[in-house]
């Protein structure tokens, strides 16, 4: 079959979603295409967190990217509540970033103050000592050194939210094919021509939010973006009452009751298979964490593959060469996604670019003078 | 630090008895670990434990057991009892809960030997108190001699039902009606097949003289049952279905169900091993080589029903396979004495399965008691129906692992197993595609829970762990 | 409350010398039976809430892969009980819905 439409999405995932559905949003046609049921699929692995604190230092765009996205995620929520009827259970009322030592205090002190610096007033949050966490979340273990608190932190149900922008998307006309990996795009007459299991796409534009395949698809059309897998463990507990009102960077309490532990960050190449070893690390700083998640029964472990840039901030760029084709990736698909669908889609969709992007071209990994590290 | 074995045996059924025996009786080092407290697995559980009276209710397959399990008891292999296996890795290393600790063994072959579970059964109103497979009622009756108080309704198909019923005739236990899907379509498809279960003969003869005994009792028999649902608010209180142009209501309490057993295949999926749907068993079956070598995994092997349905005789037969198979890949078996003594048990193995071809055809499960109505519950675990996954698929979702992903459906404590086979082939049904293509879920150990306790202590710097250090 | 599903035959239930209890109600069950035989076999037919809908679920399986079966047993929850036998002295809970984690130190199974 062949398939005409404005704009053509490439990866489904969180990205590509929230993406799609800004677009549909602004009155495109859109289609989007999907890989299959086993794909690496950093999506499913997330924790949930609208995440805010402690991100961008060295690059305030990124803190205030991240700020401005969780501001944005009411709105995002309640547009998606009132399309689908799914609620996807935002929280926004602060988390927080435990520090098991000293060491690791002053230096989340000094990083966070730095923020502050660079993106004012706005950037709000706390340093909490043992005993001022303990009262703000009881069943802190003894352990615990302290924490930084934000109340610009909170989460949301990334499952929810996955099938409610898809639902949003389905209901808003996107054309959806899964099974459709994409390795080849090609351009002519300012046409984008993507071929995929017997059918043809075409648009005059495109868009590649197709996480680890970005890095192969972005080289045919002037695109730069050198992705990387990073290896992300975690731990799914059963359902508790709730104990834990609060996101925190290591363990968080679902909407329904689960706990979820983790992570790590770790370079595998490209294997999500778990290891026991780490887990087992991530199992010992919960319980510091937490001492009371001792006797938590564990029902699932999952290992999945963050998409990382070289410096790990995200590559949003329209190409100079193929105009009309853009590369949008990051591996904090859920903080972003407000942003994604509100303030990025509309530029994709032809509206103007916001400034605030300029920082993110993939072309600042061609700098021979720079040097970059992904460290979280 | 783990300790290092030749051989690993996983279940104390049929097939893990065997293999073990027969290698520690050739002097390799040898652990089985099962989660009960005997040797026997399902079919001959507790049957150290059995009486004479027992024995004789339960009948000879049954007590068939006790030699199997005198000689496993004999062999000189370790049997660590209450394990509860968490994790098998692609390197040997077998991880298992027991007594309230978590322990490592390393095995230089390992061989999975599970076995099989009831396949599921979802109709309305399954998940209700009171609704049980006919399989638990065995257990009940073999490891605990309970009995159904008052009559209970069996319903489904399949050899395990009938012989269920045989046994609590036996055991002067009145049964209120047996439920039968089986039709006469089923008849026919099986018909074809008849020629070469005649091969068998002694077992279709068993069959029949289980259903005669039970029809000799006036037990009340229903045939060709279709819609069935058990009524009840908080536990079960009638089954209801359609037989011979009526519907039927059964007051009762007890509702057993049973449209045959199938592969447990945590572990296989776990390692990512290669599996392929049955067309015939409908079920997933491992890809493994006629002595039980997984496809592509070295060192490890699989033997029994947890390969593909084929009964306890079968079991046995690829379990002493498995074993010298093992065996031979240690080096403790030259090739021809392990070709020799395998002829027999091959050859064994491939007249005792001649029967199966007969039975898959005739006990076929319908397609409604597999792929239920919308409102039907299929993940007894989350509460997901099989209506909220044909809706997933229409907004895109092409396998169980994107189900996950939208509704939680198999995300729960039984990690699938209740749920696995009903939601590929629900969504294969939907999109209208093979469930080949669709694919099974991706399977992640602790395939049995773990408290992080327990998991943390497995690392030999627990609990004196430095905070602070990144995993 | 006891509704009898099941019951041990004459002949063995004269063995029942294993004092159990279950939501404080005493039993005196049959030595070497699994909690879950044991306690159906001595007139309970429902052993928790599903921490989802709250409804009423009880044993299904009886071999440990159905997770029906899931109670409390002195005070460590979530316990499949099919899989374990019968202590004297047990005490047996059923699994109201969601587990209530314990502000005390760590538990593990036994």
């Amino acid at each position: 079959m062949d398939y005409k439409s404005d704009i053509i999405v490439i990866g489904g995932g969180l990205v590509g979603a929230a993406c799609t559905y800004g677009l549909l949003k602004q009155g495109l046609n859109v289609a989007l295409l999907d890989e299959g049921d086993i794909a690496f699929r950093a999506s499913r692995g997330n924790f949930g967190l609208v995440w805010v604190q402690g991100k961008g230092y060295g690059t305030p765009q990124y803190a205030k990217w991240s700020l401005g996205s969780s501001r944005l995620w009411p709105t995002f929520a309640a547009d998606l509540l009132a399309e689908t009827g799914v609620n996807v259970e935002l929280q926004q009322n602060g988390g927080f970033h435990f520090c098991l030592t000293q060491e690791e205090f002053d230096d989340r002190a000094h990083r966070l103050q730095s923020l502050r610096d660079a993106v004012g007033e706005d950037y709000r949050y706390e340093m909490l000592h043992q005993a001022e966490l303990r009262e703000r979340l009881p069943g802190v273990g003894p352990q615990v050194y302290g924490a930084s608190y934000s109340p610009m932190d909170g989460h949301v149900n990334p499952l929810k939210l996955f099938h409610a922008m898809h639902l949003a998307c389905d209901k808003r006309g996107a054309i959806y094919k899964v099974e459709r990996r994409v390795q080849t795009v090609t351009h002519a007459d300012g046409i984008y021509t993507v071929q995929s299991a017997g059918d043809t796409w075409q648009a005059p534009r495109l868009l590649l939010t197709a996480g680890l395949g970005n890095k192969d698809l972005a080289a045919q059309v002037g695109l730069h973006a050198p992705v990387k897998p990073n290896q992300g463990q975690v731990l799914v507990g059963e359902r508790v009452q709730p104990f834990l009102k609060h996101p925190t960077i290591f363990v968080r309490q679902t909407d329904e009751g689960t706990i979820q532990i983790g992570d790590s960050l770790e370079d595998m190449g490209l294997d999500d298979t778990t290891r026991t070893d780490v887990l087992a690390r991530i199992a010992q700083r919960a319980i510091i964490c937490f001492p009371q998640l001792a006797g938590l029964n564990l029902i699932r472990s999952w290992a999945a593959l963050r998409v990382m840039s070289p410096d790990g901030f995200p590559i949003y760029q329209e190409s100079s060469t193929h105009p009309g084709a853009f590369v949008a990736t990051c591996h904090s698909g859920v903080t972003l996604a407000a942003a994604h669908a509100l303030r990025l889609a509309p530029w994709i969709a032809g509206g103007h670019k916001p400034a605030a992007l300029d920082v993110f071209a993939g072309d600042r990994f061609l700098d021979p003078n720079r040097e970059f590290n992904n460290g979280h | 630090m783990s300790e290092s074995v030749d051989i690993i045996v996983i279940g104390a059924g049929p097939a893990g008895m065997a293999a073990a025996t027969v290698a520690a009786q050739r002097g390799a080092s040898v652990v089985l670990l099962d989660e009960q407290t005997a040797p026997g697995g399902q079919i001959w559980r507790s049957i150290l434990q059995a009486s004479s009276a027992r024995l004789d209710r339960l009948g000879p397959d049954y007590a068939a057991g006790r030699p199997a399990a005198d000689a496993f008891k004999a062999s000189g292999a370790r049997h660590i009892t209450r394990a509860a296996v968490w994790q098998v890795t692609r390197d040997g290393v077998v991880n298992y809960l027991e007594n309230g600790a978590s322990h490592s063994l390393k095995g230089k072959q390992i061989v999975l030997c599970s076995g099989a579970m009831e396949r599921p059964f979802p109709i309305p109103g399954w998940t209700l108190p009171g609704v049980m497979t006919a399989g638990a009622a065995q257990i009940l009756l073999k490891s605990a001699d309970t009995v159904p108080s008052e009559p209970a309704v069996l319903a489904g198909c399949g050899p395990l039902l009938y012989l269920l019923a045989w046994q609590y005739v036996r055991a002067g236990q009145p049964i209120a009606a047996i439920v039968d899907t089986t039709t006469g379509e089923d008849y026919r498809r099986a018909l074809p097949h008849l020629p070469a279960a005649l091969a068998a003969w002694p077992y279709l003869k068993k069959g029949l003289g289980l259903i005669n005994t039970i029809k000799r009792a006036g037990v009340p028999f229903y045939k060709g049952a279709t819609n069935l649902a058990v009524e009840g608010e908080d536990a079960a209180r009638a089954l209801t279905f359609n037989a011979q142009g009526r519907t039927h209501r059964l007051a009762t309490r007890l509702v057993l169900l049973h449209q045959g057993v199938v592969p447990n295949t945590q572990f296989t999926w776990a390692l990512r091993a290669k599996h392929t749907w049955d067309t015939a068993q409908l079920c997933w079956r491992p890809d493994a080589d006629a002595q039980g070598r997984l496809d592509g995994i070295d060192g490890v092997l699989i033997a029994g029903d947890g390969r593909g349905i084929g009964g306890a005789s079968v079991a046995a037969l690829q379990g002493e396979l498995a074993g010298l198979a093992a065996l031979t890949d240690l080096g403790r078996l030259t090739r021809p004495d392990a070709d020799r003594l395998a002829a027999p048990l091959a050859a064994s193995i491939e007249k005792n399965l001649r029967i199966r071809p007969f039975l898959d055809a005739l006990y076929r499960p319908k397609d409604a008691n597999r792929m239920p109505a919308d409102d039907v519950l299929v993940c007894r675990c989350e509460e997901v129906t099989a209506g909220a996954i044909r809706g997933y698929v229409d907004i895109g979702c092409a396998g169980p692992n994107q189900t996950k992903s939208f509704g939680r459906c198999g995300m729960g404590p039984c990690q699938g197993r209740m749920c696995g086979l009903t939601v590929t082939e629900v969504i294969a049904q939907a999109r209208g595609v093979s469930p080949a293509e669709v694919g099974y879920y991706r399977i992640r150990p602790p395939i049995k829970p773990i408290t992080l306790a327990e998991l943390a202590a497995t690392r030999d710097d627990f609990p004196t762990a430095t905070p602070g250090v990144q995993p | 409350m006891a509704t009898d599903l099941f019951t041990v035959l004459p002949e063995c239930a004269a063995a029942r010398s294993v004092r159990i209890s279950f939501n404080g109600v005493e039993k005196r069950v049959v030595p070497g039976t699994t909690v879950a035989a044991a306690l159906l076999g001595a007139g309970e037919s429902r052993l928790r809430a599903s921490p989802v809908s709250g409804d009423s679920r009880a044993p299904y399986c009886m071999m440990g892969v159905c997770f029906e079966c899931l109670v409390e047993i002195d005070g460590v929850p979530n316990r499949q009980s099919c899989l374990i036998p019968v202590a004297e002295g047990m005490t047996i809970r059923s699994q109201e819905g969601r587990v209530q984690l314990d502000a005390k130190e760590a538990v593990s199974h036994e």
